[in-house]
């Protein structure tokens, strides 16, 4: 565990002297977010915040909603991950319709589903939103930093994280009727299988994208070689790590048990039910930001907290089930040098390997006949309550239920992949702002930096910055007394 | 006899004594836009959304009396426009959230906001506050998406001999009721085989645990637009489709 958790939450100094600069917002798409910074005389930095400060509410306006509805209601928290909040909330609801154990087609069509969807958001994040950054650096001309940048300069990447995008969603749509917020999973199974022309007309295509996987693995790898101190160092912050591996102990995005390691990669806990996930999991409120503080029970707020998502799966599960991944896994592995990876740029770069997952698995499922099966629901004793946990491409997500004899929910409770990063996303960026921000003078592009290690947890606050090739983003300068001296708007 | 025609946007469709233009219209495969209506049951005029001009007047089309040579505007910009508006009215009226309805690709509403190209609702929302009743074993009640058709009144009352559902309050205050003195319908002897359980335009009177089990591609109007279904049936059978 990290030696010095929360240094920079709260400012040791009277904050009234302190200036502070907000930035506000980071990102308007996928929720808001905001980082604050309170400096002291000296331009040193004092204190470091992200709030998330949007409040949604799903898990008060799905009371009192039938049951069947939750799966298509809950996928609208998201516009780039949705079938990871379908999902779970199916998986969560098989339960309660008493399906324990799907037909081998629901459960192939749904993991097809999945797959497809963990391909595109790993390639929307790495090559959209995240490769302007790594390509022509942090505070690179921000007019440039964008995907149509990109294209400019590497017409053959931006290419292939389009096209690699645009296979994902077709397998979504296929699989759940449209690219975006379909219905192809329901409580017990799912509502449509595979015919024999919509797996020709993948599989067509998924060799190719095969081999754009592996190429994007290798481009991550030349980015992390060309500059091995600042991928290794940038934001780097020790902590435990969470993640669903499958019941052999192999890297699931669908299915498992529930693993914790420590810092240094020891097991904490392993072949935990996710129906017992409260029994790890506690939740911290602070009283500056919406967002709740994940925590590992048994270690408390101060050592409990953990990373999930890519770089935690990678490295907490025993194997990749696919040739080509399980190899850049190993590789990545002995990156470590016998220690756990810690550092937010490596989430790129375990992002890639299990994009490469991704791929490789679309093609084993759709060589299987099972996709175009005939049983496609099941069901048995009713039940009055579901856990439904999956691996999003952002790290685990939990979605539980509990619904009355009148079949309506009375009690939704959902803890979301940035939820879980919430800690080690703030230690990242206080760190950041030490190293770089100590003592300069504010620009775009030093305030890029704290973005950039958002960025590698979270795709979700970053995601206008890039994609419209604006960044949406206003700081302010002010005195102890509101006074505003300095402001910058980062529009190119 | 000579057979009698009207003219509906200059094209003449026969009908016989007593039909009204929407009778005549639907027996000639003539869409005319209409959320209350339903040839099953006497018509009572309440949507106003198959407002017609006939010789000059405006006029319910399902109510109206067909007469000999009478001319009537259907498809026109200035109708469609106050169509638009109406159904703009019933969407901020009630709570009428398509994205999570299981009636979304299946409902009359919806289908006739994407006809008539309704973009926004374009007037503030009410959201009104209507608890479900999720009493009965078999069916929901989502009052929320309530647009007062009473098509469910008439089809429990003439159909069903039931009585389960009325209508209460007047003017804005006016809003579906179920016939018991708990007001759940759980305590009425209505049944998933009742009339009434199969005429909901919208998504008020639902099955339960069916919801989303009909994939998107399959719906009543993914395949085709709900003027089209009316109008592609008359097309096929003269060989323009």
């Amino acid at each position: 565990m990290d030696s010095m958790p929360f240094a920079l939450e709260t400012a040791a100094a009277d904050s009234s002297t302190l200036r502070r600069v907000a930035i506000d917002p980071l990102s308007r798409v996928e929720g808001h977010g905001k980082v604050t910074l309170l400096l002291d005389e000296d331009d040193q930095v004092q204190q470091v915040r992200l709030h998330i400060v949007e409040f949604r509410g799903f898990e008060k306006f799905i009371q009192g909603r039938p049951y069947w509805e939750v799966p298509v209601m809950v996928q609208r928290l998201c516009g780039i991950c949705p079938v990871s909040h379908h999902l779970a909330a199916a998986k969560a609801l098989d339960h309660v319709v008493g399906a324990d154990r799907l037909t081998a087609s629901a459960e192939k069509l749904r993991r097809l589903m999945h797959y497809g969807q963990i391909l595109q958001s790993h390639a929307l994040h790495f090559f959209h939103l995240s490769s302007p950054d790594l390509l022509f650096g942090f505070d690179s001309e921000p007019g440039r930093r964008n995907i149509v940048g990109v294209a400019a300069a590497y017409p053959d990447v931006a290419r292939q994280g389009v096209l690699l995008r645009k296979f994902g969603q077709e397998v979504i749509r296929l699989t759940a009727g449209k690219r975006v917020h379909g219905t192809g999973a329901i409580p017990g199974g799912v509502n449509r299988a595979l015919t024999r022309d919509e797996r020709d007309e993948l599989l067509a295509e998924i060799y190719t994208i095969i081999g754009w996987s592996r190429q994007a693995v290798q481009l991550v790898k030349r980015l992390h070689a060309a500059d091995p101190e600042l991928y290794d160092s940038f934001g780097t912050c020790r902590s435990n790590i969470l993640s669903l591996v499958g019941v052999d102990g192999t890297l699931d995005f669908y299915d498992g048990h529930l693993r914790a390691r420590d810092a240094d990669g020891s097991i904490i806990v392993d072949g935990l039910p996710v129906e017992n996930y409260h029994q790890l999991i506690h939740e911290e409120v602070k009283p500056w930001s919406y967002m709740k503080f994940p925590f590992l029970a048994a270690l408390g707020p101060q050592q409990g907290w953990y990373k999930v998502g890519p770089l935690a799966r990678v490295q907490n599960c025993n194997s990749i089930p696919t040739p080509l991944a399980e190899a850049e896994r190993r590789e990545f592995i002995d990156h470590g040098q016998g220690k756990l990876i810690h550092a937010p740029l490596a989430y790129h770069w375990a992002r890639m390997i299990e994009m490469l997952l991704a791929a490789e698995t679309i093609k084993d499922l759709l060589h299987d006949d099972d996709l175009s099966g005939t049983e496609l629901t099941t069901g048995g004793t009713r039940h009055h309550e579901g856990v439904g946990v999956i691996e999003a491409p952002r790290g685990t997500l939990i979605h539980h239920y509990r619904v009355d004899d009148d079949d309506l929910v009375t009690t939704c409770n959902l803890i979301v992949s940035t939820t879980h990063n919430n800690q080690p996303m703030n230690e990242a960026i206080r760190r950041v702002a030490l190293r770089y921000l100590n003592g300069r003078q504010l620009s775009e592009g030093v305030l890029n930096h704290i973005e950039v290690a958002i960025r590698a947890f979270d795709p979700c606050l970053s995601c206008a910055t890039h994609a419209l090739g604006k960044m949406p983003l206003q700081v302010e300068l002010q005195d102890a007394a509101g006074q505003v001296l300095q402001r910058l708007r980062t529009v190119p | 006899m000579r057979a009698q025609y009207i003219l509906v946007d200059g094209l003449p469709i026969p009908f016989e004594e007593g039909q009204t233009i929407m009778q005549a219209a639907m027996v000639a495969e003539v869409f005319i836009p209409h959320l209350c209506h339903h040839p099953e049951f006497k018509p009572q005029g309440s949507c106003k959304l198959c407002t017609v001009k006939a010789n000059g007047r405006y006029v319910s089309a399902c109510t109206m009396p067909a007469k000999d040579g009478m001319e009537v505007e259907n498809n026109s910009p200035d109708l469609n426009d106050k169509r638009r508006t109406m159904l703009q009215m019933l969407f901020v009226e009630g709570n009428h959230f398509c994205p999570s309805c299981e009636q979304s690709g299946n409902c009359r509403l919806q289908a006739l906001a994407y006809e008539l190209e309704m973009l926004t609702p374009h007037f503030n929302q009410f959201y009104p506050d209507r608890p479900l009743d999720a009493s009965h074993p078999e069916v929901l009640l989502d009052f929320n998406r309530c647009i007062l058709c009473e098509l469910c009144v008439r089809a429990s009352r003439d159909v069903d001999g039931k009585n389960v559902f009325a209508l209460s309050g007047r003017g804005i205050g006016k809003h579906l009721i179920v016939n018991a003195e708990s007001g759940r319908l759980a305590d009425t002897a209505f049944s998933l085989a009742d009339k009434a359980a199969h005429v909901c335009p919208v998504g008020v009177i639902l099955e339960k645990r069916r919801g989303f089990a009909i994939p998107i591609g399959r719906r009543r109007y993914d395949l085709e637009p709900i003027g089209m279904q009316v109008e592609g049936q008359a097309r096929r059978r003269s060989g323009e489709l």
